[in-house]
C-alpha cells in the first residue's frame, strides 16, 4: 500500500498535437485538501479527468492509493469520485431517480437519498425532472451523487462554478466534512481566496504544466489572474 | 445488470411519445411499400413479410440511435462507467430494453401489415414468436453499434450503413419464418429457419456483450 492517496509522476496527455498536460509529478498524502489552481486551458480539468480514470495519459503514469492508474482501473474508479464539468445526469429523470440509478449500479441502499438531497438542498425538487433544473440545481445533485459513493479521493472540478452564496458555503461545508472523515480532496477551482482557505497544499498549472506546488497558505494567489 | 434494466424502462417509458412517432413512422413505412408494388393484393401479400421487416428495421435505426442519446447529452453514460458499473452489465441492460422496444414495435406494426396486405395468419404466437427473435438480432449489434456511433455527428447515416450489413442474415431468417408462418409451411422448413435466427442472436448477443466494454472505454 501506497503512503501516497495521489502519486503522480510525469503524467502527459494530449488532445491532437497539443499537450494540456506535460510532465506533471506531485503526491499528495491522504487526507489532505489540495487547491489546483491555473488560468483556463492551463489543464485543471484534464489532471482531474485523467486521475479519475476518464481519459488515459499518454505518459507518466499515477496512483491512487498504490493502485496503477491504467493497470488498476476498476480499483482506482471504487476508490475516486469525479464531479465534473460534465452533470452526468439523465434529463429526463427526477433527482431522486438519478441517485437511484447511482445507488443501484454502486450496488448501496437506495435509504441514504432523502438525507443526500437534504444534504444539498434540494430534498423539496426530489420529484422534479433534471430538465427542469438550474445549472446550480444541477451541480448541487451531482454533488450528492459524489458524496453517495463514499470515495476515499475526492475530485472536484470547479465545485463552486454555477453556485449561489449559499451553494459556497454548502462546498465549504462538504469540503471540511470530508477532509474531517479522512478522506483526500482535490479541488481545481478559480476561486483562490476560498479554495486557499479549505486547502492545505496547492499546486498551480500553467499550460499543462507544474508550475508551482506548496503549502496553500504560502500560494502565491495574484500569479493566476 | 437488473438496475440497467430498470433504468433504461424508466428512461424509455419517459420518452414513450417517442415510441408512437416510430411506430407512425414503421406503419407509413409499410404504406408506401404498398405503393410501390400497387393494387395486386396477391403480390402484396407475398411480399408481405418481406416489407413487415423493412418498415422494423428502417423503424429500428430511429429507436437504436435515440437510445443513446439521454446517455451523451450530460455525459451520464461516463459517469456510470466511473462508478464503476460493469459495461457488460450496462450493455445488458440496454441491449435488453432496446429488445423490448423493438418487439412492441414489431408486434404494432402486425395489424397494420395485416391491414394493408391482407397478410392474416392463424398462427399468430409463432408469428409474434418470430418478431422477438429478429428484434433480438436487430437489438443486439444495433445496441453495441449505438454506442460506437453515438458521439458522431452523422449517426443517423453511420448506425445504418454499418449495422445493415451486420444483420443480413438475422433479416433473411425472419424474413424467411415470417413468410412461411403467413403464406404456409408444406414443407415445414419453420423449424430450422428459426433455428438459424435463434443461433445468429446467440452470436450476436455473446460477441456484442464482450465488445462493449471497449467500445465505451476507448
Amino acid at each position: 500500500m501506497s503512503e501516497f492517496a495521489i502519486d503522480a509522476q510525469r503524467l502527459a496527455r494530449r488532445y491532437g498535437r497539443r499537450w494540456a498536460l506535460a510532465d506533471v509529478t506531485f503526491r499528495v498524502p491522504p487526507g489532505s485538501v489540495v487547491m489546483v489552481a491555473g488560468r483556463n486551458g492551463s489543464g485543471k480539468s484534464t489532471l482531474l479527468r485523467v486521475l479519475a480514470t476518464a481519459i488515459r495519459p499518454d505518459n507518466g503514469n499515477a496512483s491512487i492509493f498504490g493502485f496503477d492508474l491504467v493497470k488498476q482501473r476498476e480499483d482506482v474508479r471504487r476508490a475516486v469520485a469525479l464531479l465534473s464539468h460534465y452533470s452526468y445526469l439523465y434529463e429526463s429523470l427526477t433527482a431522486k431517480e438519478n441517485l437511484q440509478v447511482t445507488a443501484d449500479h454502486l450496488g448501496v441502499s437506495r435509504d441514504s437519498i432523502p438525507a443526500l438531497l437534504d444534504q444539498v438542498e434540494l430534498g423539496p425538487r426530489a420529484d422534479d425532472a433534471v430538465a427542469t433544473f438550474s445549472a446550480g440545481m444541477r451541480k448541487r445533485l451531482s454533488f450528492a451523487r459524489v458524496l453517495m459513493q463514499k470515495p476515499r479521493v475526492v475530485l472536484l472540478d470547479e465545485p463552486y462554478g454555477q453556485l449561489d452564496p449559499p451553494g459556497f458555503a454548502l462546498v465549504d461545508e462538504v469540503v471540511s466534512a470530508l477532509k474531517a472523515r479522512g478522506t483526500t480532496v482535490l479541488m481545481a477551482t478559480h476561486q483562490l481566496e476560498r479554495g486557499a482557505q479549505q486547502s492545505d497544499l496547492a499546486i498551480f498549472l500553467e499550460e499543462g504544466r507544474l508550475q508551482w506546488s506548496g503549502k496553500a497558505a504560502e500560494a502565491p494567489l495574484g500569479a493566476t489572474r | 445488470m437488473i438496475g440497467a434494466l430498470r433504468k433504461e424502462l424508466l428512461l424509455q417509458w419517459r420518452t414513450r411519445t417517442q415510441f408512437m412517432a416510430v411506430f407512425i413512422f414503421g406503419a407509413t413505412a409499410l404504406l408506401l411499400f404498398s405503393f410501390g408494388v400497387g393494387p395486386n393484393a396477391e403480390i402484396l401479400r407475398q411480399f408481405s413479410a418481406g416489407f413487415l421487416w423493412l418498415g422494423l428495421l428502417l423503424s429500428s435505426t430511429l429507436t437504436l440511435a435515440e437510445s443513446f442519446h439521454s446517455e451523451m447529452e450530460n455525459r451520464a453514460l461516463e459517469g456510470l462507467l466511473l462508478l464503476p458499473a460493469d459495461p457488460r452489465a450496462l450493455y445488458y441492460g440496454k441491449a435488453l430494453a432496446n429488445w423490448i422496444q423493438l418487439t412492441l414495435l414489431g408486434w404494432a406494426l402486425v395489424p397494420v401489415m395485416v391491414v394493408l396486405y391482407d397478410a392474416g395468419t392463424n398462427r399468430l404466437p409463432s408469428l409474434l414468436l418470430i418478431i422477438a427473435l429478429g428484434a433480438a438480432g436487430l437489438s443486439a449489434p444495433g445496441t453495441l453499434y449505438g454506442a460506437m456511433t453515438a458521439q458522431i455527428r452523422a449517426k443517423q447515416t453511420l448506425l445504418p450503413l454499418l449495422l445493415f450489413p451486420l444483420i443480413v442474415p438475422a433479416l433473411l431468417s425472419s424474413v424467411k419464418a415470417t413468410s412461411l408462418v403467413i403464406l404456409g409451411d408444406p414443407m415445414h422448413a419453420l423449424g430450422s429457419w428459426l433455428m438459424l435466427l435463434g443461433a445468429f442472436d446467440a452470436i450476436y448477443w455473446a460477441l456484442c456483450g464482450l465488445l462493449y466494454g471497449r467500445v465505451v472505454e476507448d
